[in-house]
């Protein structure tokens, strides 16, 4: 369905590279020895974001985004880099969330503002004023991203947005998971923490099927975490179409 | 201080291979067994296996105990008709209970609806509970509209419980209009030990302190639970927090909630359990035990538990008849890792802008000028939490000197705020000692600008008050 969009090429990368980092990273201050483990993400999807909604998802197919629909799908284009606990009141706003996903409308609308809950020391917004959608494919954070309310609303709108994929160093569950159920996002694990060393601006491409990051404009690369065995449900293309395989739920009469 | 983990023994992590979706989960099976390796000795109280029971319990809802499990497990190995689980594994998970209100139920239904069929019915019209509470009192078309959209499939679903309102001029024309959801949820009795509440709503931890797995899912898995009646779930490793001592004059859940946060940040528990227990916790009312369960996702957790007992039991001896089964967690199940805390120790607490985890006591910001003041919402909104800031109008005596805005979570709170005479007051309710302090009048239940919502929306601040 979604499989081909074609690889449009990113508007002008013009606007300065210049963001700050107002979010310091968490003062993990353990007390106690603790175990709590930091650990990797072990498997994503090799398969592109599927459209969860009636309608929306397959009308982007003018997203700026591009990928393919194999094992050696790639994304390629500009960047919007944040930090960390990036939560998902920063990527939708609580006022916003009138706006029902189903409609396309207002779809359209969640992705206008996408991350405009983003605190004003981000001088270059992910979303122009007055655009519908962002320049910026990959979205790119620290730690905790998607931490807060479980709205669904937040990888739709970065999805609607024309988001293809966020790189961040570790999710918040919900988040993860609804970007997984709702396919609008690949949520990538970053084994570096290239928040620090991207900037807003640069020139990305992620190779799913290598695991890998390429900062174009700074001639680096980086290693995303593996992608293991991709669960059988992001196989089948989402939880309903796991169910459908499976003779969990009826096939939909067409 | 002491703190130890002991490990599960055995890799066996992901073994079901027909179901496998460790790709829903960024915790990495291997790394967590290597971790926990270090089969450190716990507590005597609740490691030895020689410590006997402290009170009477069937051995196992879930079948011979081959080894030992947590609550969190055994609740879902119940609701998955396994005999065992272990974390990591992931399973389908039969829901008792699906709760939305009107910011996730529209979209809810219209996933179910593209997904199961235009003339699709839910599973079970009879566990699936709609609380309109979000955007109530407000002008917004959207927000209006997505109240009708909640009337609608409950009507034409049947559903049974359904909290409608419909004169949003006076909230206490609708009888049936109750108010912030997690409150709701426990005052009409659909919180029931051992069973498994599923809600579109982060909050949806808070009813663990029914001794329960209760969690938050977006709208895409809960259009799917309304259509299937499950759901597939990771088993959560358990962190184990114990509290034990007197709580000083002051203290209330929240401290001991921000002190966990504080400890372990707001990422700390990703992706896990978080079982509450010890002497403080025991002595804690309903309405705290979910003061302490509704933060756990403040910590990244997934769920939080508090076994149920005689308090939980008085609790709901007025408010449900379905008859429901608690779950314990065996003496020797494993925990990824225990904090101990003395409470007694313990000083009320704040946790500064803009992170739940910025902990600090509350007389070190004793100088800090304060711009405004609501007390609401599902952590704050509950009759103790009016009578706790009621005692200390009481015991200072004097008048806000800020705005003050009081936004009770449900209409039984409100009723309470009207009604209820405070300890110590000389015959005053919660209502009168707000008004000789100064406070705003309580508002009409709701979530309110807690959530933030549509501009109108009570005490939402629409302009910066940066001081």
């Amino acid at each position: 369905m979604a499989a081909s969009l074609s690889i449009s090429p990113n508007p002008s990368f013009t606007s300065p590279p210049k963001i700050s980092h107002p979010l310091s990273p968490l003062p993990h201050s353990f007390k106690f020895p603790a175990t709590t483990p930091q650990t990797p993400i072990n498997s994503l999807s090799l398969r592109p974001p599927r459209a969860s909604f009636a309608a929306p998802r397959a009308a982007v197919s003018q997203s700026s985004s591009s990928f393919s629909s194999d094992a050696t799908a790639t994304f390629h284009g500009v960047c919007y880099v944040v930090g960390d606990n990036i939560d998902t009141d920063q990527i939708i706003p609580a006022e916003y969330l009138t706006l029902v996903p189903s409609n396309p409308a207002e779809y359209e609308k969640l992705g206008s503002y996408a991350l405009c809950g983003l605190p004003s020391t981000y001088a270059t917004r992910f979303v122009e004023p007055g655009e519908i959608k962002s320049k910026y494919s990959i979205v790119i954070g620290g730690a905790n991203f998607g931490c807060g309310s479980s709205r669904e609303h937040a990888p739709v709108s970065l999805g609607a947005a024309g988001t293809a994929a966020v790189v961040a160093e570790s999710y918040a569950r919900i988040f993860f998971r609804n970007s997984v159920a709702t396919g609008e996002v690949y949520p990538l694990e970053s084994e570096a923490r290239i928040c620090e060393e991207c900037r807003t601006g640069d020139v990305i491409t992620i190779e799913l099927g290598k695991s890998r990051l390429i900062n174009h404009t700074t001639g680096k690369e980086y290693k995303l975490k593996p992608i293991g065995d991709a669960g059988p449900v992001i196989e089948a293309g989402g939880i309903f179409a796991y169910a459908r395989k499976t003779g969990m739920i009826p096939s939909r009469s067409a | 201080m002491a703190s130890s983990a002991i490990a599960p023994t055995s890799a066996h992590f992901i073994n079901n291979k027909e179901l496998s979706l460790s790709a829903l989960s960024p915790s990495s099976p291997s790394i967590s067994v290597q971790r926990c390796k270090r089969t450190a000795k716990m507590s005597k109280k609740i490691s030895s296996v020689m410590s006997p029971q402290q009170f009477e319990r069937k051995p196992a809802t879930t079948g011979s105990v081959k080894t030992g499990m947590t609550m969190t497990e055994k609740i879902l190995a119940r609701a998955s008709e396994k005999s065992q689980l272990r974390p990591g594994e992931n399973v389908w998970v039969n829901v008792d209970v699906l709760m939305t209100h009107d910011v996730c139920g529209p979209g809810s239904f219209a996933i179910f609806k593209k997904e199961f069929g235009h003339d699709a019915k839910v599973w079970d019209r009879k566990k699936i509970v709609i609380i309109p509470d979000h955007y109530i009192f407000t002008s917004d078309e959207l927000a209006n509209r997505n109240v009708d959209i909640l009337r609608d499939f409950s009507i034409e679903q049947n559903i049974k419980y359904f909290y409608d309102i419909k004169d949003l001029s006076n909230f206490k024309a609708n009888t049936d209009y109750k108010g912030v959801c997690h409150i709701a949820l426990a005052q009409e009795g659909h919180c029931r030990p051992g069973e498994v509440l599923l809600g579109t709503d982060s909050h949806t931890c808070t009813a663990g302190a029914f001794g329960q797995f209760a969690t938050g899912i977006g709208i895409t898995d809960a259009g799917f639970v309304l259509g299937a009646g499950k759901l597939l779930l990771k088993v959560p490793p358990t962190l184990r927090f114990v509290m034990d001592g007197e709580m000083p004059d002051y203290v209330l859940a929240k401290d001991l909630i921000l002190q966990i946060i504080g400890e372990i940040s707001v990422s700390g528990a990703t992706y896990k359990a978080m079982e509450f227990l010890g002497t403080t916790v025991e002595s804690l009312s309903m309405e705290e035990r979910m003061t302490l369960c509704n933060m756990v996702i403040e910590a990244g957790g997934k769920n939080g538990v508090v076994p149920a007992d005689s308090t939980t039991f008085k609790y709901l001896e007025d408010k449900t008849s379905v008859p429901y089964e608690p779950v314990y967690s065996d003496a020797q199940a494993r925990y990824l890792s225990e904090y101990r805390f003395d409470i007694s120790k313990l000083e009320p607490l704040v946790a500064k802008p803009h992170s739940p985890d910025n902990r600090a006591l509350a007389r070190e910001c004793k100088d800090v000028k304060i711009d405004r003041v609501y007390i609401g919402s599902c952590t704050g909104g509950k009759t103790e939490d009016f009578f706790a800031a009621a005692k200390v109008f009481l015991a200072s005596g004097k008048k806000v000197k800020v705005p003050t805005f009081l936004v009770p979570a449900t209409q039984k709170v409100w009723m309470d705020v009207y009604t209820l005479l405070v300890p110590g007051s000389g015959g005053k309710t919660c209502s009168q000692i707000f008004e000789e302090a100064g406070c705003d009048t309580p508002a009409s239940p709701t979530c309110g600008a807690c959530m933030g919502g549509p501009r109108d929306t009570y005490a939402r601040l629409n302009e910066p008050q940066a001081s």
